[in-house]
């Protein structure tokens, strides 16, 4: 993709790898995050999620790659106004006030003065501390200062919010409300990276994603990209010959578990087909229970996959 | 100019976490015994006025050694975690993705920290001066000017210490630059020594030790501002007995060491500043 194509995305790298001394971080990261989309960023420990955040909001500087955000090479001062950043581990100014912290937020992110008001007690709102605003950051608890990073990303409308983890301390109604303020900025717009290892957190907010994998890219696309057109089925059958449960092989992938047979690959409309052959061939049939594959699955089995 | 919202943070920062409150109470009840003490000097027995000038002018040196020591200690200490706490803490982490640059951060550390430095040193200079002529009658030929090189001895540490802060832990930046002060005292020492009995290699080793940190030539040129002329002219009639004395300056700092003193710090600022641009966080 060309610099051109590049500014039509909200992200989009090419090859963009980073080197720790000897320790490879990320190596040759491709991939496009569309304007207004809520895009995964998936990945087991130490993939190099963390890292890609890092170099997109120029904290880090790539090794090698090219990477552009809101269409401007990365670290583009002027870009960094449109920019909302929750970063994984992060500490405010103990000292400050939490509307201290957003209003030091609004003043360098070139906030209008004269809205910093609003802005503060939107944001405040939003993420559920509008009664502790006045209160020292010091005592607040993780998930708290959680919330209040989440605020602070979302200062100004940015057209860009990356969340590196943003749910990592919270309650079950925190990540609740993290899900709605995600599906929020979405409908106003907002494209949104989350970086996250929470499958289930990916699964229900996120339009399309993409798998790292010790720093690539090993899946990208819509979540029924990833998890397959077609799903699985199983069936359980008694009374199946030996030499026709072979030929069973031609509706796809089989696994053979005894009385339950597992086929992937399947599409559904093929299913009555295949119990009228196993039914035509002897068997018995009990149940069939199309399968449905979860993201954790197909997780682990990309992982898999990459390890043989 | 996110610059000046960092200095305004720092010296915040220094006010909220009572650093400025403890220093000002401490330094008050300094003030206040010392004063006391001075005052004593023209009550003792059979005491003629210019002895207590003379032992006013050197004890004026003294309390100001006390406080270009406790500025010196104290810039390093604030110095050395500004850059390198803000890091390990994850503070930068959440400011630098704004539209900052990284220089602006430094720069505005280092003026924050050197308006406190400032500030401390022209108040409790003035407070001590002050409390010495209220004491004695006597007053040093030229507090400002001493006070304005005590000052300066503090901001050419700190700028030191925030160098080591954008690479290294607060806690050993600190300690290399507390080191490096120590080690510049002792070339002082030495330079005067190797000028009173002429050898030119203590000299040479003297003299680079100033010029690398210049902080014994700064306390020396405060030194200076402080003695009565009277005294000074007795002093230099006392050669080489006087030789390495750490509270002496026979001469005011010629304009070309206070030129490269600017200029150490605008290098040490510059080198401070490549070394945080091109830190991965």
């Amino acid at each position: 993709m060309e610099a051109a194509d590049a500014a039509s995305m909200a992200v989009h790298t090419q090859d963009l790898a980073k080197r720790y001394g000897k320790t490879v971080a990320l190596s040759g990261l491709t991939m496009s995050v569309r304007r207004a989309e809520v895009f995964g960023f998936l990945g087991p420990n130490g993939a190099g999620k963390t890292t890609a955040v890092k170099l997109l909001v120029g904290l880090a500087r790539a090794t090698a790659g090219q990477a552009w955000v809101l269409g401007a090479p990365v670290g583009d001062l002027k870009t960094r106004r449109r920019l909302g950043y929750l970063p994984e581990l992060f500490r405010y100014q103990g000292w400050m006030k939490a509307s201290e912290v957003l209003s030091l937020h609004c003043e360098l992110a070139d906030l209008p003065r004269a809205g910093w008001k609003s802005e503060i007690a939107g944001a405040l709102e939003t993420v559920g501390l509008s009664e502790r605003g006045g209160d020292r950051v010091e005592g607040f608890s993780k998930g708290m200062q959680q919330r209040l990073g989440l605020g602070v990303a979302l200062l100004g409308r940015p057209d860009l919010v990356l969340l590196d983890e943003p749910t990592s301390a919270l309650d079950p109604v925190g990540r609740h409300d993290v899900r709605e303020i995600i599906r929020k900025l979405k409908d106003r717009g907002t494209a949104v990276f989350l970086n996250s290892h929470l499958l289930s957190e990916v699964e229900q907010v996120c339009d399309r994603l993409a798998v790292v994998d010790r720093g690539r890219v090993i899946a990208t696309g819509t979540m029924s990209q990833i998890l397959g057109q077609d799903g699985a089925v199983r069936v359980r059958v008694t009374g199946l010959p030996p030499e026709g449960r072979a030929s069973l092989g031609s509706y796809g992938s089989l696994e053979d578990e005894g009385e339950w047979l597992t086929f992937r690959g399947l599409s559904q409309d093929r299913v009555p087909e295949l119990v009228s052959d196993i039914v035509n061939q002897g068997g018995r049939v009990y149940a069939v229970e199309p399968r449905h594959e979860t993201l954790e699955d197909r997780f682990l089995q990309l992982l898999k996959e990459q390890d043989r | 100019m996110h610059m000046l919202t960092i200095a305004r943070l720092t010296v915040l920062e220094a006010s909220r976490r009572k650093l400025l409150l403890a220093l000002a109470l401490l330094t008050l009840v300094v003030i206040v015994l010392t004063s006391w003490g001075f005052s004593r000097l023209p009550t003792m027995n059979g005491v003629t006025p210019a002895e207590v000038r003379v032992a006013a002018s050197q004890l004026t040196i003294l309390v100001a050694f006390m406080f270009s020591g406790v500025l010196a200690l104290g810039s390093t200490l604030v110095a050395a975690p500004s850059i390198a706490s803000d890091i390990e803490s994850g503070i930068a982490l959440a400011i630098l993705p704004r539209p900052i640059r990284r220089s602006e951060v430094l720069i505005g550390k280092w003026l924050g920290l050197a308006v406190l430095i400032a500030l401390y040193a022209v108040l409790s200079g003035l407070l001590e001066m002050l409390g010495i002529q209220w004491a004695t009658a006597y007053l040093p030929p030229n507090p400002a000017t001493a006070i304005a090189f005590v000052a300066a001895e503090g901001i050419v540490l700190m700028t030191l210490a925030l160098l080591l802060s954008t690479r290294l832990a607060p806690m050993t930046g600190g300690v290399i630059a507390l080191v490096l002060f120590f080690v510049g005292w002792i070339g002082g020492i030495a330079l005067g020594i190797g000028q009173a009995f002429q050898n030119s290699t203590i000299i040479n080793i003297g003299v680079g030790s100033r010029l690398l940190i210049p902080t014994d030539g700064l306390w020396h040129g405060a030194i200076f501002y402080l003695e009565p002329s009277d005294f000074l002219a007795a002093a230099r009639a006392a050669g080489r007995v006087r030789a390495g004395n750490p509270f002496f300056a026979d001469a005011a700092l010629p304009v070309p060491y206070l030129l490269w003193i600017v200029a150490w710090i605008l290098i040490l600022l510059v080198l401070a500043n490549w070394s945080f641009a091109r830190r991965d966080l």
